[in-house]
């Protein structure tokens, strides 16, 4: 990014930060977390301890990162190096994220950018006009990518609060500030659990690693009177709506199951792990030293903000998560796709001239796809 | 801590203060070298040391944890004790470390069984205030269950390798775990037998004891048997390694596991006599069994066949590979440590 475009995206972030400092807290138990923040065109700050509001506040204003993050641990001394800072606990975070759920509407939405010859297009493989494979992948807006995401934090909820035990208001929700969501647990009895431990929640999560003889199939004599009911709870309920689908076709599929024998049943449910576990970032969850963007900061990736969603099945990002400026200015844009923002529509701009809103154009300016004329 | 009854002293002796008991029922460990009335607790003790170090369970003279006299149950506490007292003067770890595993087994069972009594509600309550005393379990009995909080149910069966104990493969609901008793005290196994050795490792060490000169002779030369067939691991593969180590540990190790062992350490030339020991801290240990198995492995018996060590492949889908760096490339862990381009 040249020095224009990042004078253009700190006067917008700043004005964001300095206009909505009421969507920026500090979180609970502030001075027993790690914050970090970035800048354009800079490396990571981590390391750092705040106190309070006033102190985040100022941080934003000196600073104008381009990100901010927060650790979702809580350290006797947040602000030492790793080993000396001390890890008491940490709250349990789940990352869902469009990009990962392999959806078939993604190539619809994504564009490459060549890293060579800088030219924009629709080909997700190699670039069309110099045919480098030496490509970025960028994705658009989409409708169908976010209903994906929220049908499978609705999958995390429901195992969330059936199985594990936590209670509602303990979870919160925050749209990512790009193609997903996050989910916070806060005060459960997960808190002191290590990574070993999170690991066994995740693979539970995401219906990995069960074997048959939990769902009443054995190697030898298979009992019909070991197979699960529909009503029953946790897994065995679930698999049940899956497999059987009601009452009345349960005593027939049993039949076929157990004449279909042991491995395949095993393989079938390694099959509908995707189908019937929520799909998280393993990765994320199991990680107890990692740091997380901050709600109500703003993601630098399309100067969206990570906001909090209310009511999850209505939230729409692309109108309820940006609150950039109206100020237009005048861009050099590329991008081949219409996209949408606060209701209204984008694009498709074959590198040409344009006079739009600041948030219109710094997001693509995020995404690489525009340059301030 | 935790008031015992006379009889769960006796099924529950580590929980006792040694020292105290002896008091309380007015003797000295010096009487028990001399007086031949007291002696008879001083012969159990060193059988229940010996015992432990084959690998089996000490054989009470309770039954169900009872007993119908007084002085068996205080002579049960006292073996218990002066097997302590001979195992420090004998200083080995080995001996210790087989005794905590065999006495954790014995106290499993009548942890176990008072879980799962419900004619004395008592029973039951002692057993579940041992385990969150010991292991800060909290557990809570609901219908034919027993339940356990999920975070805590984690930080045990972590240490499992077993795919029954994922959490995945268990009743989960409202935030617990379901379990039977059995499944409940099997949860605790490991720490168990590791509460009892730091309870011997870090009692103090008497000086010795006239009359004890005898048993602890007999248990320094019972440890150097075990130097024989200890195994190094060195150059074995991770799978083995693991398979050993779940061994000594006295976990169980599923058929597969235990067939890849044997078949490993046949191909490798080790003799039947040499591996069987191995199997000794098995749960299910059975000398005549173990033995007949590995002949019948190693082509001794029946049908002639060797059988050979299963692949890599194989042993990756019996969740037994642990593979490291310097798996790469073999297709059998025989090959392992042996360079191949
Ligand atoms: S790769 Fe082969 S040798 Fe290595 S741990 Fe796995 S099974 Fe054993
Ligand atoms: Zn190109
Ligand atoms: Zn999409």
């Amino acid at each position: 990014m040249q020095e224009k475009e990042v004078k253009f995206l700190e006067d917008a972030f700043k004005k964001y930060y300095f206009d909505h400092f009421d969507l920026i807290h500090v979180p609970e138990r502030t001075s027993e977390r790690e914050f970090g923040f970035q800048k354009f065109n800079s490396g990571m700050m981590r390391h750092i301890s705040l106190k309070d509001n006033k102190e985040l506040h100022l941080l934003l204003m000196q600073n104008i990162p381009s990100d901010v993050y927060c650790s979702n641990a809580y350290y006797s001394f947040p602000n030492l190096s790793m080993n000396e800072k001390d890890w008491k606990e940490a709250d349990l975070i789940f990352d869902i994220d469009a990009k990962d759920l392999q959806l078939d509407c993604r190539l619809s939405h994504s564009i490459t950018k060549c890293n060579e010859c800088n030219q924009v297009s629709n080909s997700n493989h190699q670039c069309l006009h110099c045919n480098s494979k030496k490509i970025e992948i960028k994705s658009l807006p989409c409708k169908n990518c976010i209903e994906g995401s929220k049908k499978e934090v609705f999958k995390l909820l429901n195992i969330l609060i059936e199985d594990l035990g936590v209670e509602k208001n303990n979870i919160k929700i925050y749209f990512s500030g790009n193609e997903g969501f996050h989910v916070y647990v806060y005060n459960s009895q997960f808190l002191t659990l290590g990574s070993r431990e999170r690991s066994e929640l995740v693979d539970y999560i995401m219906f990995r690693g069960a074997i048959p003889e939990t769902f009443g199939m054995k190697k030898l004599k298979p009992q019909r009177s070991l197979f699960p009911d529909l009503e029953e709870r946790g897994w065995r309920g679930r698999f049940s709506k899956e497999i059987f689908g009601s009452k009345s076709k349960r005593s027939k599929i049993i039949s076929e199951l157990i004449s279909g024998g042991y491995s395949k049943f095993h393989k079938n449910l390694e099959n509908i792990s995707t189908i019937i576990g929520a799909q998280i970032d393993p990765n994320v969850t199991m990680d107890i030293h990692r740091i997380f963007r901050l709600p109500g900061s703003l993601n630098s990736k399309s100067g969206l903000t990570k906001i909090f969603c209310k009511d999850l099945k209505s939230f729409d990002p692309y109108s309820e998560s940006s609150f950039l400026n109206e100020n237009t200015v005048e861009i050099q844009a590329s991008c081949p796709i219409e996209f949408k923002l606060k209701n209204k529509k984008f694009g498709p701009f074959n590198n040409e001239i344009v006079t739009i809103p600041t948030y219109g154009a710094v997001y693509m300016i995020c995404k690489n796809l525009a340059t301030i004329a | 801590m935790i008031t015992l009854g006379k009889d769960e002293i006796a099924k529950y002796p580590f929980l006792a203060d040694a020292g105290q008991y002896l008091k309380d029922k007015g003797f000295s460990l010096d009487q028990f070298g001399i007086d031949p009335d007291l002696k008879i607790s001083l012969e159990k003790a060193l059988s229940r040391v010996q015992v432990s170090a084959d690998g089996k369970i000490y054989k009470s003279d309770l039954i169900d944890g009872e007993a119908s006299k007084d002085y068996v149950l205080e002579r049960e506490v006292f073996s218990f004790l002066l097997a302590i007292v001979l195992l420090k003067l004998t200083g080995m770890n080995t001996l210790i470390k087989r005794f905590a595993l065999a006495e954790a087994r014995r106290a499993e069972k009548y942890l176990e069984k008072d879980l799962a009594n419900i004619t004395d509600e008592s029973k039951k309550e002692l057993a579940i205030r041992i385990i969150d005393d010991l292991f800060s379990i909290q557990i809570k009995k609901q219908d034919d269950y027993f339940i356990i909080p999920i975070s805590n149910y984690l930080k045990h069966s972590v240490n499992f390798h077993e795919r029954e104990w994922k959490l995945i493969n268990r009743r989960v609901g409202n935030g617990f775990v379901f379990l039977t008793p059995h499944e409940t005290v099997r949860l605790i196994r490991k720490e168990l037998s590791s509460y009892i050795s730091s309870k011997i490792i870090n009692a103090k060490t008497p000086s010795m004891i006239s009359g004890f000169e005898e048993p602890v002779k007999q248990l320094i030369s019972l440890s150097k048997k075990f130097v024989t067939y200890s195994v190094t691991t060195g150059e074995y593969p991770p799978c083995i390694k693991h398979a050993i180590e779940v061994l000594e540990k006295g976990e169980n190790l599923p058929h597969s596991g235990r067939f890849m062992l044997a078949t490993f350490l046949l191909s490798r030339n080790q003799s039947v006599e040499q591996i069987a020991p191995l199997f000794k801290n098995a749960p299910d240990y059975n000398e005549r069994v173990t033995l007949y198995q590995l002949n019948h492995l190693a082509g001794a018996s029946g049908s002639g066949t060797q059988y050979s060590c299963p692949s890599c492949e194989k042993l990756k889908t019996q969740n037994l590979c642990f593979a490291i760096p310097e798996c790469d490339n073999i297709f059998n862990p025989l090959q392992f440590g042996k360079k191949r381009k």
